[in-house]
């Protein structure tokens, strides 16, 4: 007989193993996958994993781990925070495209004109344009009890719709011989989110991820808000006694979510990315969901999953046009690693006990 | 001697890191109320949970009129006529009270045959009860009846009983025995459980009793004082608190016209309560259980907010007011639920210290944690109060919970209150870890500090309390000196009978 026995106390040997053990088991039953389709599943892996970093091209994987990582880890962080308080924001997508329109709208806005605040300008507005867009559902679940998940996930649609709007309507670049698409921002220096070191893929969008990681690090575990987001996550009765407003709680959580992913939107469309177009958004919200998670929900650990995420997709589109692999194995193979994450998990609070227990 | 109804022989349960019943054997006859006596943790409720089917013994044996008797499920246990009431009801609040038995029946019958069966049963037994009120709305008392003609309708050989006299007052107490006892004339056995000695020497006529899980001894209560039983039951003599001499200084804690809506659909709202505790006094608020203890707490304490004015502290309004400010105040609280209310349960003991320490131990700089001064308090606690554990960094839901009790409540008091409210402080808790927990309310009160104590635990007010009101419906009554009170007057005070009468013998 199989039986879980829940632990006394959560096991720290394994919350730090876990994640490892998930990636070696997701890179076996991963090329156990590949095998079946008739690759070479060790040349599978590599590719997936190791061409990436130090492969031939490698020069020009590896800024992409940056610029690909960057925006699941901001998101991801303020994601983090909600979660860890039981306050669900799953429409980071929409709030990421609010955060680009926003902020592109204020680059624009000013062109053509040449000036040092205007990215800083288009930062603070891509900040405040995730922060309105989360606040809505925020507010809603404050004043009426609404649930933020719906309310939060519908608004990405509606997002989807503003963006294509707007890159048919009023952002749409006039001298762009009616396609649509606002203007190029990287072609407009002022609003131009360039490489601070040419080529390295290091834009301002990492370093904005970067401060974040190590703010929630500081919130989280030196300061009396962070206490109170814990707590409200692991005894939300508990959380109430000791004083905290669960309104209150809920404005902060969703509305730094929503700002941190405008700020991400807002990087994006300013530096890879480059313009506003109804194609621009491509589930960097969404898979940030997963990238909380994979991080447990602590800030490096979601720098490092963010970093695995990345890597995992380009790895994934290069296993694809070199080796032929089918799109839908590689995403497989990413909920291969999910779902391996959150199996192992279980061990960090439970043990396995096999056979008959016995008289103590 | 006639074949026992039920014999238990050797029976042994372990669960990991303890041994909940070591060889417990006892014979319950026909016919007879059998009291099941021990401590919280002794493994009682353990015992009958195998009787009833819901765990499976490691090791011994039970026999059911000489047959082998081993019910693989509850379902088992009940079409071999044996019945239980749970401490905790299993009921559903949206749902009138005949729904709520014919969930519970294999095969129930149209619901105005069963309604009948229910008014009939009700009224041989004396508890009169409407099959078509919703149980949301009915009193603990009430609730507790539903659950008795639910086994009664099975027409049970061996009805088991988990401490039910503590959701009831007094008077109800009464009508419950006069009920059991006709009930045992007509054959049907008893098994009475209980820490409660004076309930056990006026009802039972046999009893075991458990000890960490062991046999410590038998005895024919009527036989036996109740101080002996202790001892067995505790297995030393316990020492009473002191009480000590103290002069009342000015008032402390002054509550006026206070009225709220419970925050929960069939919770109790508080209606226009008063009262008033002064420095060194120890007020005792009894009553039973759903009657606003919770709510009161949590106005009391910040969690629900409340007008201004209808709280004052040491004369400063308090009542619009949240936890935090009023703790700065030195207004503390202590809830009744320890994991997860009082305590966060995976939470450290220095998280759990600095749960509600971070304002008056100074644990806390410009919003950032002092760390090392909120370890250094739970290890205070810890100290000052005994509590078992490895240490500060162990989670709280690790602890036993006598052990977590003395920690939540060492909390709050080694946090200097002015006034403290505590609602249920030794509930679930052992015996030497309730002595030592009332005895530093006593301290506390002895160094000046107000105390209101909301337990269900008539005993412990009678131990502890200076002057005594009853909570009822959400009203308080006039708060009374202790001195001088007799059974009967708390009984009146806690609502009397709630409509009940004596069984129709």
């Amino acid at each position: 007989m199989i039986a879980l026995e829940k632990r006394p106390q959560p096991s720290q040997v394994w919350s730090v193993a876990t994640p490892v053990i998930a990636v070696l088991a997701t890179m076996v039953f991963g090329g156990i996958l590949f095998a079946v389709l008739g690759k070479n599943p060790v040349e599978a892996i590599r590719t997936i994993f190791w061409e990436p970093l130090f492969g031939e091209h490698s020069f020009y994987y590896r800024p992409q781990l940056l610029v690909k990582g960057a925006p699941l880890v901001l998101i991801a962080i303020g994601l983090s925070l909600g979660f860890r308080a039981g306050i669900w924001n799953i429409g980071a997508e929409g709030q990421y495209i609010m955060g680009a329109i926003v902020g592109a709208g204020v680059g624009l806005a000013f062109y053509p004109m040449e000036a040092w605040f205007i990215f800083p300008l288009m930062v603070i507005a891509g900040a405040l344009g995730g922060w309105v867009w989360a606040m809505i559902p925020a507010v809603l679940k404050v004043r009426f009890g609404t649930n933020e998940i719906l309310v939060s996930l519908m608004l990405v649609y509606v997002a989807e719709q503003l963006l294509a709007s707007m890159s048919l309507g009023l952002l749409k670049n006039p001298e762009g011989y009616g396609f649509p698409g606002s203007r190029n921002l990287q072609q407009y220096p002022s609003a131009h989110n360039a490489d601070l070191i040419e080529g390295s893929g290091m834009h301002w969008g990492v370093v904005a991820a970067m401060i974040a990681v190590i703010f929630a690090y500081v919130l989280l575990n030196r300061h009396m808000r962070g206490f109170h987001i814990r707590l409200a996550g692991e005894a939300p009765r508990a959380a109430r006694f000791a004083g905290v407003s669960p309104p209150r709680l809920i404005l902060f959580c969703m509305g730094l979510s929503g700002a941190l992913a405008g700020l991400a939107g807002l990087f994006e469309v300013s530096g890879p990315s480059g313009q506003i177009s109804i194609d621009f958004n491509v589930g960097y919200g969404f898979t940030a969901i997963i990238v909380a998670f994979l991080g447990r929900l602590h800030p490096f650990g979601i720098l490092l999953a963010g970093l695995l995420m990345a890597l995992t997709y380009i790895g994934g589109d290069i296993a694809q046009s070199q080796m032929g692999l089918p799109a839908a194995a590689i995403q497989v193979f990413q909920g291969m690693l999910l779902f391996f994450l959150l199996a192992f998990d279980l061990l960090t609070n439970y043990r396995i006990r096999i056979g008959k227990a016995g008289v103590a | 001697m006639t074949v026992p109804l039920l014999s238990i022989d050797g029976l042994t349960k372990a669960y990991p890191g303890v041994v909940a019943n070591d060889h417990v054997s006892l014979e319950i006859q026909e016919g007879e109320v059998h009291a099941l006596l021990g401590e919280n943790g002794a493994g009682k409720s353990t015992l009958v949970k195998m009787i009833y089917g819901l765990v499976k013994p490691d090791s011994g044996q039970m026999r059911l009129r000489g047959r082998p008797f081993a019910p693989p499920e509850p379902r088992a246990a009940r079409a071999d006529g044996i019945a239980m009431v749970f401490q905790h009801f299993s009921l559903f609040d949206a749902l009138n009270v005949a729904e709520n038995i014919a969930l519970g029946m294999e095969d129930p019958p149209p619901m105005r045959d069963l309604a009948s069966r229910i008014r009939a049963v009700s009224e041989t037994y004396g508890l009169p009860l409407d099959p078509f009120r919703t149980v949301g709305d009915l009193s603990a008392g009430e609730r507790q009846r539903v659950e008795i003609i639910r086994c009664l309708l099975q027409d049970p050989k061996l009805l088991i009983m988990d401490e039910p006299t503590s959701v009831l007052t007094p008077q109800e107490v009464r009508i419950l025995f006069e009920t059991l006892r006709k009930l045992r004339d007509e054959g049907t056995s008893i098994l009475y459980i209980s820490h409660k000695l004076e309930e056990i020497r006026a009802l039972c006529d046999h009893a075991t009793i458990l000890r960490l899980g062991k046999n410590v001894g038998e005895c024919v209560p009527s036989e036996t004082t109740a101080a002996e039983m202790a001892e067995m039951m505790v297995g030393s003599a316990l020492q009473a608190p002191e009480r000590g001499r103290r002069a009342f200084g000015e008032i402390a804690l002054d509550v006026t016209g206070l009225s709220v809506a419970s925050p929960s659909a069939f919770g109790t709202p508080l209606r226009n309560v008063h009262l008033a505790v002064r420095k060194g006094e120890v007020l005792g608020i009894g009553g039973v259980a759903g009657n606003g203890q919770d709510e009161l707490l949590a106005v009391l304490s910040g969690e629900l907010p409340a007008e201004p004015d209808a709280i004052r502290l040491n004369g400063v309004a308090v009542g619009h007011l949240g936890p935090t400010e009023r703790r700065r105040l030195g207004l503390l609280a202590a809830p009744e639920e320890r994991l997860g209310h009082a305590a966060a349960p995976d939470m450290s003991l220095t998280e759990n210290a600095l749960l509600t320490g971070s304002v008056r131990e100074n644990l806390e700089r410009n919003g950032f944690i002092r760390w090392d001064a909120a370890r250094a308090f739970a290890q205070r606690i810890i100290e000052a109060f005994d509590v078992r554990t490895p240490g500060p960094d162990n989670a709280a839901r690790s602890l036993s919970g006598g052990n977590l009790q003395k920690f939540v409540i060492g909390r709050e008091v080694l946090q200097n209150p002015e006034v403290l409210v505590v609602n249920q402080p030794t509930w679930g808790v052992d015996a030497s870890a309730a002595a030592a927990i009332r005895q530093a309310i006593l301290d506390l009160a002895a160094g000046g500090a107000a105390v209101v104590c909301i337990s269900q635990d008539l005993d412990e007010l009678m131990e502890i309390s200076d002057t005594f009101a009853a909570l009822n419906e959400g009203r308080l009554s006039a708060p009374r000196p202790v001195e001088g009170l007799t059974v009967e007057e708390i009984g009146l005070l806690m609502g009397g009978a709630h409509g009940m009468e004596v069984a129709h013998v």
